[in-house]
């Protein structure tokens, strides 16, 4: 079984003396000895010295500036070996053969001479030494115009444009029937070929021409009326899926994050939520929105959440608290920064609007402009992002109702809202309307916070937001 | 002659046909001559790409003929934080972008114009494409002292340059590209240009500073239109084909499939900061806090863009040791970012002891490391 895979290799038998030696017999039996055994058939393959070609313009030399392969890497014919420089040109230098990389005769930024080796790969010693012209890969040549190749002893006939659309695709044309003249493998063949590996119809690329129709015994039967039908569905074929796992490590401020969150769930957190009616407040924004405008300021409904939660605190300043590490003093904090959660590209950063006690809403929605166009620019400053003392997260503008935020150290408290939906609601008359529902979910530190301030907080703010008129009473 | 206004600042011109693609790929096979409709210097790089990896140019060369809006475009193999004023950049909005090509760091804006020509393998030819241009000038303007050096620069009045060239080779295919000042901001060139980071070691490709002047300024009636239409008549007429611009949209996907995913990788954080080659970063700073004056120095080894190795020397005692060991451990591995440091570092400080003394050292301290960046 695993003997006509070294059919070329002379040394046939110090490998099989080889392998007895090192496995025992029930070794035989498992499907990765297959792959062992082809290792060894490798290392005796040929090591060809693969030179720098000429880059032209009467070019000598060039300087290394970039390896894309390793000793040890196995390359395929056309992939990238290395990117050179030469007087503002820079040439990526792509592999003759298929092989191992054996050995790099440069290291970088080192000069590296035209028509001096470069790289020594092991070649697969059954394919043979391949010309040392370059082989012509993209033959603008028409279609009559047919060149032979040599594959494991057998002449195979196929036109350039079908061995490239073979190559494309990583098929050995000695896997495929021709139906041609000759024995003359054709694009049909390719196509079909390919079609009966996957049972899926092929997407285009750049250079391939129109794909010719599943035959009909693929297609799935179904309605002549239903479009989505036009696509066979597999049936029964192994699925393969070539995926690898990705590992990579947690740095910069992933590492940091990582650090905050796990302080935080040292935090004994309890969770209150509740359901704001906004529908006034929607009303409001709606009419101020073009105030706002025409001071420069974009007015969303964050500016009014906030403002809202800054005169909740200073009925109940112990949660804009702060807890020491020890445990034993609780710091009251006089200012007000209130944070905004933000989502970048990295992830979650929470820039803070400062001193919003004395801030007007309008202030704070200037104030979030800023923060915003900085954030979404990678350009917030240190200040920006630090100071903060409590926080909002408005996790409503991509989706949710309820959530459970996490506690952003040192602080104490934190709350998420939820999107607003329309929803049914009985008024005070006992009718049905439609009312603009928000939900938020309130997360607090259990050691210095009991529940009843945290709903006693909520009331008050969930008050000032469902009749903003009262906000008014109590603005300083 | 029908012409087509499609670009917005396209003055009617009579020689050249501008027409929106059609059938590009596949309608001649003769040479060819393309412009792009955008001014955005990612897409038009991925224009030049695709074109590179995705054409059949064995026996068809190409002209492509594209402005960026205000961008810097560095070299392959080049170290941005060498090259110009990262920190302008990003307060100006000028984009930074990496070409695939060598050479050295230029300023684009819409008063400059790019040249690529493409053929295969064996016909690059930069001289030949160079003096193509300064044949077209001289049509033009047959006043204009412009002439080609060995440095394949091209130089009015023997003194400032114009145009800077540089190539990619591939397999089978190559470009040369390169620029032309007609109305380029000589004075954000400038500033931009200039970098302002101390202490940095590579062996990344430098640029060569030169003294530049724009066409504009020895013949005020030239605009970039006029200079891009003369070059596309040189090349109609030396490459005998038709006076004929053919429109490219960069965004279009199915004239040039693939396109947006090369878009997308010339913007990446990996390609244009993550290529710069191995450097080193060696320098010292003073910071004031509360009337004393205190000397830090700094050493960093940045691979990938990523802080390999990270030293901070700072006075004994002014931060407490484990805060600075958390510091640096925390930089390692992280990239050579002022962004990501400003997270970073602000991040941590919520797990340190909450003084604000500390806090406001810790600001003052990680304020000027990321200002190395």
């Amino acid at each position: 079984v695993c003997i006509h895979r070294v059919r070329s290799c002379s040394s046939i038998r110090f490998i099989k003396s080889k392998y007895v030696c090192v496995f025992d017999k029930s070794a035989l039996k498992f499907s990765h000895q297959q792959r062992l055994f082809r290792t060894s058939a490798v290392s005796c393959g040929q090591i060809v010295q693969f030179k720098l070609s000429d880059i032209g313009e009467g070019i000598t030399e060039v300087t290394v500036k970039e390896w894309y392969v390793k000793e040890g890497d196995s390359v395929s014919q056309f992939d990238s070996i290395c990117e050179v420089q030469s007087d503002k040109a820079s040439v990526t230098i792509t592999s003759r053969y298929d092989g191992i990389i054996r050995k790099l005769h440069y290291n970088l930024d080192e000069i590296a001479f035209v028509g001096k080796p470069l790289v020594d790969i092991e070649i697969d010693a059954s394919k043979g030494v391949a010309p040392e012209e370059d082989v012509v890969e993209t033959p603008p040549m028409s279609h009559e115009e047919h060149t032979h190749q040599e594959i494991k002893g057998h002449k195979t006939l196929a036109t350039p444009a079908v061995r490239r659309l073979a190559m494309e695709n990583n098929i050995k044309l000695s896997e495929v029937v021709g139906t041609g003249k000759d024995n003359r493998i054709l694009k049909e063949d390719i196509l079909n070929y390919l079609a009966k590996q996957t049972g899926a119809i092929l997407p285009p690329s750049p250079k391939a021409e129109i794909v010719p129709p599943l035959p009909k015994s693929e297609t799935v039967p179904a309605a002549p009326k239903d479009k989505a039908h036009r696509i066979p569905v597999p049936v029964s074929r192994p699925i393969v899926f070539s995926g690898k796992d990705k590992t990579e490590p947690i740095t910069g401020f992933h590492k940091a994050m990582v650090k905050t969150m796990s302080a935080a769930l040292k935090i004994p957190h309890f969770g209150y939520c509740d359901e704001i009616d906004l529908t006034q407040l929607v009303q409001l924004r709606e009419e101020l929105k073009p105030v706002a405008q025409i001071r420069g300021v974009k007015l969303s409904f964050m500016p009014f959440f906030i403002k809202a939660a800054s005169l909740g605190l200073l009925q109940y300043p112990i949660l804009n608290a702060s807890l020491d590490e020890s445990c034993q003093n609780v710091t009251y904090k006089a200012s007000h920064n209130i944070g905004v959660a933000m989502d970048t590209e990295q992830g979650l950063i929470v820039p803070n609007v400062k001193n919003v006690q004395v801030c007007s809403v309008l202030e704070i929605a200037s104030e979030l402009n800023r923060l915003q166009s900085l954030g979404s620019a990678g350009q917030l400053g240190t200040n920006d992002l630090t100071g903060g003392t409590f926080t909002l997260s408005n996790i409503g503008t991509i989706g949710g109702t309820y959530t459970k935020p996490v506690i952003l150290p040192p602080e104490v408290a934190i709350g998420a809202l939820g999107k607003i939906q329309v929803l049914p609601r009985f008024n005070g008359k006992g009718e049905v309307f439609k009312a603009q529902i928000m939900n938020v979910s309130w997360s607090a530190d259990h050691r210095i916070i009991d529940g009843a301030t945290m709903a006693r907080f909520s009331n008050l703010w969930k008050s000032y937001l469902e009749n903003p008129a009262s906000m008014l009473l109590d603005l300083k | 002659m029908v012409l087509q206004p499609l670009l917005k600042n396209c003055l009617p011109l009579s020689g050249i046909l501008r027409t929106p693609k059609a059938g590009f790929r596949s309608t001649t096979s003769g040479d060819l001559i393309i412009q792009s409709t955008s001014n955005d210097v990612y897409q038009n790089l991925a224009v030049e790409d695709w074109i590179h990896d995705h054409m059949n140019l064995e026996n068809r060369r190409v002209l492509f003929l594209w402005r960026n809006s205000p961008a810097v475009v560095i070299g392959r193999h080049q170290n941005p934080w060498q090259e110009c004023n990262l920190r302008l950049l990003r307060q100006k909005n000028i984009k930074l972008a990496r070409r695939r090509s060598g050479g050295g760091t230029v300023y684009h804006d819409l008063g400059n114009i790019n040249l690529t020509f493409f053929t295969n393998r064996k016909k690059y030819e930069r001289m030949e494409n160079l003096k193509l241009v300064v044949k077209a000038l001289k049509a033009l303007r047959p006043q204009l002292d412009v002439h080609v050096t060995d440095r394949y620069d091209i130089l009015l009045d023997r003194r400032y340059k114009i145009s800077g060239t540089a190539a990619k080779l591939g397999r089978t295919t190559a470009y040369h590209h390169c620029t032309l000042l007609c109305n380029a901001d000589k004075f954000v060139l400038s500033s931009v240009l200039k970098s302002p980071y101390k202490g940095l070691k590579s062996n990344a490709t430098p640029s060569v500073p030169a003294s530049v002047k724009n066409l504009f300024e020895e013949d005020p009636s030239l605009t970039c239109e006029m200079l891009l239409d003369a070059i596309a008549e040189e090349y109609a007429t030396q490459h005998q084909i038709d006076h004929h611009i053919t429109l490219i949209n960069p965004a279009d996907e199915t004239v040039l499939p693939g396109i947006r995913n090369k878009t997308k990788e010339l913007q990446t954080w990996e390609w244009v900061y993550g290529k710069t080659p191995k450097f080193s970063v060696s320098t010292c700073f003073s910071m004031v806090y509360k009337e004393s004056v205190l000397d830090v120095k700094v050493d960093m080894d940045v691979k990938h863009g990523r802080i390999e190795v990270c030293k901070i020397y700072l006075p004994e005692q002014w931060l407490p040791p484990a805060l600075c060991s958390e510091l640096v451990k925390s930089l390692t591995g992280s990239k050579f970012c002022p962004d990501e440091t400003t997270k970073l570092a602000t991040t941590l400080l919520r797990v340190c002891p909450q003084d604000e003394e500390l806090h406001s050292r810790w600001n003052l301290l990680c304020e000027n490391v990321i200002m190395l960046m």
